[in-house]
Parts: C-alpha cells; structure tokens; sequence
C-alpha cells in the first residue's frame, strides 16, 4: 500500500465541484430568507449631512434600513481599528458603504438602496501618496491619535504606520561598491478575481444568536470581527465556512458580514448579502500600490554588499492589513541573497480610495519586482550574466533572513539551476514575424510559518477518523492535504478519515487560511494531533493485548500488530474497548503559535515592525521566455519554468498547480491587470471586461513546475507551503526577460504595450 | 410596483418546467433561483467569465446573456444535467483525474465549454481546446492542467 502522502490522489471536493454539487455562498437558501443590497457612497470624501429614506422605506417589501448613524460606531480592524461596517459621519471613498437593505427579494432590495438619497458636504480628497502627504493635504481621519491600536506605528497625519529594519552599515558599504544601481519602482492596484464574489448569508435564532454562512478565509476571523461591529459576545455568533471561490487574500478580513448580520439581528430573518461584481471591485479590497525606491551596490567580482530601500505604499482608506503588507515588504526587499548591509524604511499612507490589504504575496510581489529588476540592472553594470549574479550571492542554508532568523533548509541555488538547466535543454521555439525574443529569471523567498492553528482528531467506532481543523480550503486543496497527512500518519486509506467543514462552534483555533502557511503551520497540527492520537491506540492496543507499547507497530490498513508475530488488533477493536469497556474515547488535540526563531535584535534593528515573529522560509526561481512585438508592444509570454523548493510535497499535483495559478495570476499583474479610479476618484474598472485577468489564450501553454524537495525539519512530514512564491516571481522575470528582447527597462507595472513601446530603445 | 411576470415553459435537464417568470430575467437567474439548479455560478453577470456556460440545444450559451423566455421550446443542459451524458462525464473525469479543479467554482462553466466541443469533436487540437474555453476564466490553475486534462480526453478513442 502506498502512503497516504505519496502521490497525488484526485482531490476530495473534485467530485462534487465537477457535476454541480459543490455549496458555495450563494447556493444557500433558507426558509423565509430576506435579500440585502449596499447603498454606496457617491462622493471620495464628504461629511454625511443627512438620509434620506422615505421613498426606499414605502417601496413594498422592504424589511428593514440601516445606516451608518445606526450602528454601534465600535471600530474594528486589524492593527489599527479605524473602519465601522457603514461609513459613520464621513466617507473616504467611492463605494464605501453608507446604507444596506433588506428586503423580501434581490431586486427589491438593490431598487431601495438606489432610492436611498444621502445629502453630503463634500471634502477635498487625495488619491496618491504625494497628495496625502503634501503640506496642506486633507486628513482622512481626523480621530487617528484616539482609534486603539494593537501596534504602535507612529502614524500621523495621513501616515498610517512606518517602519524600519537595519543591517550593518549602508552608508560605509556603499562607498567600497565597484557598481551600483539605482532606480524608482512603481507597481499598481491588483484586484483578487476570486471567480466567487464575496458574500454570506446570516441566520438568527429566537434568542438572538446568530449564525453565519461565508465565503472566507478564516470563520475564527469572522466571527471575532462581527462580534466586535455587533458588541456581542463571540459566543453569540457562529460562522460556518461554505465551499469558497477563490479567495487570494481578498477574503481574509472581514468588512461585509456584519452588515447582513445586523440585519438578520433587526428582521430576526436569514438575510443574504452576495456582491455584485461591480460592487466586489468597489468595495473589497486591492493589492498595494507601492512606490519603491531602491539603491543595490556589489563589488567588482560581483558580491552583492549593499542595498537601501525606501518603499511608500498607498493604503487607502482604511488600514486594513497594511501595517502588515508593510512590514513584510520591508522583510522581502533584501531578496533571497546574502547582503550584509540592508537598510529598509517604509510608510503606508491614507488615501481616498478603496481600501488596499492582504494579497496573495503580501507585499513580497512589489519588493520583489523592485529588487529582481534591480539584480539584473547590477548585472548589466557588472557586465555578468544575471543568473551566476544569483547564484554568486543567493542564500545557502544557516544563512540568516532579513532580521536576522536562521534559515534552515534553503534549496534556492537548486531552483535557479534547475529552472535554467530546463530551459536550455527545452527545444528553441520558432521565432515570430516581427518579434524579438528574451529570457528573464527572478529568485524569490516566501515564508510559511506564523501565527496559530490547531487541529483534532477522534478515533470512531468503526476504527474511522475524525479530524478536524480551521483551515478553509479556499480552493489550493487543504483539504486533501490535511486528510493525506492525517491517512498517512496512521497507515490508513484517505475514505477512512472524515474532515470537518470549518464551524467556528467546534473547529480548531486557525489564524487565517493565508501566508502560504496551511501545509505547514495547521499540517504540523495535523501531523502533532494524528501521532499523539496514534500513541493512545497503541497505549490502548497494549492493554488489550497485554504487552509493552513498544512492543506494537502499525500495519497498513488500520490493524496494530505485535512486532514479528502475527497477532493484531484492528483500529475498530480499539475504538470499541475504549469507548464501550475501558480507557474512554480515544481523541488528541494540537494547538500552537509559531514557534520559529524570532528577529535578531543583534543582528538587526527592527523598528516598529508589525509582526511579532514569522518565518519557514521557501525559495524558488522563475525562467521565462517572452516575445515581444516591436510594432505593437504587446508582450506574450510563451515558456515558464517555475522551481520551488516545497519542503516536500503532499499532493504533488496541488503543488504543480499552485505554481502554474500563481505564476498566471503574477502575470496577469505584471502585463494587464490594473485599476483605475478618475479624477474624481470613481473606479471605472468595475467588470471583468475593463479588469483584464489572463484567459488561456493570454496563459503560455507550457509553464513548467518544478518541484523540489528539501525537507523543513521542523515539520513531521517536512512540507513547506507554495501558494504564495510563485506569483512573486511572475513580474520581474517578465521585465527582465523583455529587457532581454529589447533592452527597454520597464519600472512600472502593469506592462502594458504602450509603456513597452514608450520604453523600446 | 409590481414586476411584470410572465408564462414559459422551459425544458432543462429533459425535464419540463411550467413557470411564472419576469420577463426580464435571465436563464441563469431561472436556473438558479427557481429550478434549484445552482451548478450553474454566477461569476460575473456580465457575459465575460463563462461559469454560467449551459447548453442550449447543444450549443454554448452564457445563460446570464440569455432572457429565460428566449430558451422556451429549446432543450437546455446544465452541468447537473451533463452528468448524465457520457461525454459530460467523461469530461468530468478527465478534469478530476487531471487536477484540473481548484477552488471548483469556475469547473462548471469549463465542464459544459467542453462537453460542448467535444460532442461535435471527440478528438480536438490543443489550439481547438484553448480556443473552444477562451471564453471561460479561471483564477486558480493557470489554465495548463485544464487544457491538459482536455488532450488527455482527446487522445481517447472513446
């Protein structure tokens, strides 16, 4: 029998999401349910003067109005709690949520919120960074020095956190620099696409407790953030994952659950609330925009021994995750190199525009967008070629990150090699008319490890298993994942282990399906509950068979066996002693919080820096092979091979596919995807038609992963995770390849034909 | 205001429904909301993404572009439906098999591009693939196990 961990056995939810079956939000229907629609702002930044709710409370059917004036006016948030469900005396963007509906159907609803009329005052309103931060500019939040904070981030005015992180001596260092580069990075707001737009349909019981069914990244999340927005106690909401469509960290904080919660709570009936597309992009959230400057010096044989990044990121409205993003940009802008003197500052700034937060990548896609164009800018200045720069300074294993972790397994040297080895032994693709051809690498570094999790496993009657986490599977397979390690753990085929959809009532403590983290953080739980519970059966087996524990193994198939006899007792002959005789149920329980080596504060000064301690780093190289056309600019990307060291792999074919979505999805960023808010700070990339994600036409046919296995120690089964990597290489290789082609140096994403043109020497 | 709700009578799945409707509303909203048919995702709306993909009379119609009165008198196919034909569970198949599927929510969409391509072609190009779902997005996968999944299925004298 093969281990439940080899191979790549077809996903569990496949089945179901093939023929239809799969329950995503907004296939939930309740008796009695009411529709909910969001009434916008129309204005960037203006004072609410007054409501206007007549004419939507006499259309028929309307169940109940809310407004920001309403509501409790407790702030929520992640660091810095500055956000209320509807804006509560001013709105700060186009699309903020003013008012919300319930009525007894969608389009009665969505025609109330249009009748809402709300008179405002407006405010002048800044849409960059440099306006936000201009002498004379508006502030956003005026209350900012009183809104609790979890991390002081020296914000003020419109600053909403700064931070700073220093190794060795920058200035000395550059002054004994044989070449150094220096440029300004400039990348734009991104939008999730989760093909699922965000939604959650709410629930209330005769005593007021309320049960929600999202779309999300974390129910543990939700219902914290609904409890706080609601002032009640966790213990009065419930939130129960349904099956989610795509998430990519736009649904990993919560902005809209309380607003159908709230009305679920005042009609005492379910309501839904599920966004339109246009309202997904106007309201969720984005990826950072960021401006990077950024200086790399090396020495003349080419080792790296300086860089100083300054990064500003525009933020948005509200804070969100920023302080975050921000933190770990500042973490990543060293790249995955040996640089011995690295000084990084970085701010995020109040804008007036759509919130910016978590993204798959987390602020690594912009740092390393800057710093991997800038590798192969010192390695034209170097006269060397860019892939032995990497390999010349990449980091090795017992090297330490930046701020100052030791990193144990680090397999980047493998990845460049082995990327570049397969493009080179890859048959040369016919050129194209008019076309030139380039090739471009980009290394890049990630983490796995932070935060909490747990997980809990129960051993049934029959000799099943029951385990359970509060990992959402928001589509990368963790849960395949988690029963292959459970199954695998225990010798057992993956059908006799059950896996529970995530309730925040009985699941396990989980920070957030996010951070590349699942395999590693909430495996290591799986694996730690699963060998514990493994040792009670044992325990157990020995009693009934009278012998040491010592003396028994597992055997394939869910049998304990007395070591060189064949004597043995099944999983079932177990369960039913302990349940029915003697010694109880048989169940194990494993929580932790990250517990990797912090920051080095002898290595590195660290300076307001919003997490307290992440790590498990994963390293991985990208080749691309790009077309550009010289009369019109366009960009085709035709060849990736993406080498990532996964730790090792759980679900081969999970992996593979993590690397081939991201690196699509890194692509979408680096050539067209970009939204754009007007002068008056409207976003007028609203559909998928003016928002232009990859299609397969636009995906090359042929991205090669390439799966490299170096065990992390600190794992039972040695994963690391692999859903973030691959999108953070995508950009810079791509710029790197097309200077390649064309020699023009592109430092602004997207790279759309008309910069391409601009910049073609 | 009360909408203005009319008579039609659609055939989906083999199965016929008699149905009050609005005038205005779409196949998919038909689907999804009076039929219990929600294989069918509403990704868009806006006749861009495909995760509304259905077969009406064996062709590949967005059903969030097509009035629900317009598919009266016509045989309609969803993914719930396609399950019960041997190239809707082929191409099922070959998806699962393939690794094809992430978060699943743009699958239907695909299962029905395909499907549609397949019953008039059993044996198509990899071009012919990547054209035949150029109408679909997905997020997720990149679209190479998809495409792959479809050459497998291809290759199959079936």
């Amino acid at each position: 029998m093969t281990m439940a961990t080899e191979g790549s056995p077809p996903r569990l939810d496949a089945g179901d999401k093939a023929t239809g079956r799969a329950r995503y939000v907004d296939d939930i229907h309740l008796p009695g349910m009411l529709h909910a629609a969001v009434h916008t702002s129309t204005h960037a930044h203006a004072r609410i003067i007054a409501y206007r709710l007549d004419a939507a409370r006499a259309i028929a059917g309307v169940k109940a109005i809310v407004t920001g004036a309403d509501i409790t006016g407790v702030r929520a948030g992640g660091i810095v709690k500055d956000e209320t469900m509807l804006a509560r005396g001013t709105v700060r963007y186009v699309g903020e949520p003013v008012a919300a509906v319930a009525a007894v159907d969608l389009r009665t609803a969505q025609r109330a919120a249009a009748a809402i009329e709300v008179d405002y005052a407006p405010l002048p309103a800044v849409f960059t960074p440099d306006a936000a931060l201009a002498r004379d500019a508006p502030v956003l939040h005026e209350e900012f020095a009183n809104y609790v904070k979890t991390v002081d981030g020296g914000g003020q005015g419109n600053v909403v956190f700064e931070s700073a992180i220093t190794e060795g001596d920058v200035e000395q260092a550059f002054g004994n620099c044989a070449a150094i580069v220096e440029g300004t990075y400039e990348t734009q707001a991104q939008h999730h696409v989760y093909l699922e737009t965000n939604g959650c349909v709410a629930d209330v019981d005769s005593a007021g407790r309320i049960t929600l069914h999202a779309t999300c990244q974390s129910v543990h999340h939700i219902q914290q953030r609904v409890a706080e927005e609601l002032a009640e106690p966790m213990a009065k909401i419930r939130v129960i994952a349904t099956r989610v469509g795509g998430g990519f960290g736009g649904k990993h904080a919560s902005n809209i659950h309380s607003i159908a919660a709230w009305l679920a709570r005042a009609t005492r009936r379910p309501v839904k609330l599920v966004l339109s597309r246009l309202q997904d992009f106007e309201i969720q959230r984005t990826r950072h925009p960021a401006r990077i400057w950024m200086r790399t010096g090396a020495a003349a044989n080419g080792t790296i021994v300086a860089r100083d990044v300054r990064i500003t990121l525009d933020g948005g409205a509200y804070a969100d995750e920023s302080p975050a993003v921000l933190a770990f940009a500042l973490l990543m802008s060293r790249g995955p190199y040996r640089i011995a003197n690295v000084r990084a500052h970085g701010k995020v700034v109040y804008t007036n525009k759509l919130r910016a937060g978590s993204f798959r990548g987390f602020g690594n896609p912009q740092a390393t967008f800057a710093g991997e164009s800038q590798i192969d800018e010192l390695a034209t200045k170097l006269c060397m070629d860019p892939c032995e720069l990497r390999l010349r300074n990449a980091m090795r294993p017992g090297d330490t990150a930046f701020g100052g972790q030791p990193v144990r397994s680090c397999a980047l040297r493998d990845a460049l090699e082995r990327a570049r080895a397969a493009q080179r032994a890859a048959p040369v693709l016919p050129p194209r008319d008019g076309c030139r051809r380039g090739v471009g690498f980009a290394a890049m570094s990630h983490i796995s490890g932070l935060m909490g999790t747990a997980a809990s496993v129960q051993l049934r009657a029959d000799g099943s298993i029951a385990l359970a986490t509060g990992c959402v599977d928001i589509g990368q397979g963790a849960d395949t994942a988690m029963v292959q390690m459970c199954a695998g753990l225990l010798g057992v085929t993956l059908d006799r282990v059950s896996y529970a959809q995530q309730d925040s009532d009985v699941s396990p403590y989980n920070w957030k399906t996010a951070g590349s983290r699942s395999t590693y953080m909430t495996g290591r739980a799986v694996a730690a509950a699963t060998i514990e519970m493994r040792q009670k059966m044992l325990d157990q087996a020995a009693r009934m068979m009278e012998c040491a524990a010592s003396d028994l193994e597992l055997r394939p198939g869910g049998t304990i066996g007395l070591v060189g006899v064949p004597r043995t007792v099944s999983f079932k002959d177990v369960a039913l002693h302990s349940l029915f005789r003697a010694g109880g149920p048989i169940a194990a329980t494993h929580g932790f919080v990250f517990d990797g080596p912090g920051f080095d504060p002898k290595r590195a000064s660290i300076h307001r820096l919003a997490f307290a301690n992440l790590g498990v780093y994963t390293f991985g190289a990208h080749c691309v092979e790009v077309d550009v056309d010289t009369a019109t600019g366009k960009v085709d990307v035709r060849r990736a091979w993406c080498a990532h060291d996964v730790g090792r792999a759980i679900n081969r074919v999970a992996c593979e596919g993590q690397i081939q979505g991201g690196f699509v999805q890194g692509m979408g960023y680096a050539l067209t995807e970009a939204m754009h808010w007007n002068e008056d700070g409207w976003l007028t990339t609203t559909t998928l038609a003016d928002y232009k994600i990859p299609g397969v036409l636009d995906a090359p046919a042929e991205i090669h992963p390439i799966v490299i296995e170096d065990p992390e120690p600190s794992h039972p089964l040695g994963a690391k995770g692999i859903g973030e990597p691959s999108l953070v290489g995508a950009a810079p290789a791509i710029a790197n390849a097309i200077h390649d082609a064309t020699g023009a140096r592109l430092r602004t994403l997207p790279m759309t034909p008309e910069r391409v043109l601009d910049m073609l020497p | 205001m009360s909408e203005s709700k009319i008579s039609c009578t659609l055939q989906v799945n083999g199965e016929t429904h008699d149905l009050r409707v609005p005038a205005d509303a779409t196949l998919l909203d038909v689907l999804r909301e009076k039929l219990d048919l929600c294989g069918t995702k509403r990704g868009c709306n806006h006749g861009v993404c495909g995760a509304c993909n259905v077969l009406v009379d064996g062709n590949l119609v967005r059903s969030c572009l097509m009035l629900a009165f317009e598919a009266e008198g016509s045989a309609v196919v969803t993914v719930e439906g396609t399950s019960e034909s041997r190239t809707g569970s082929d191409v099922q198949q070959t998806l699962i098999e393939a690794g094809a599927i992430q978060c699943g929510f743009c699958t239907p969409g695909f299962v029905m591009a395909l499907t549609a391509l397949f019953a008039y072609e059993p044996h198509p190009t990899g071009d012919a693939i990547r054209t035949a779902l150029s109408g679909n997005l997905c997020r997720c996968s990149g679209y190479v196990k998809i495409v792959e999944a479809a050459e497998r299925l291809a290759a199959i004298d079936r």
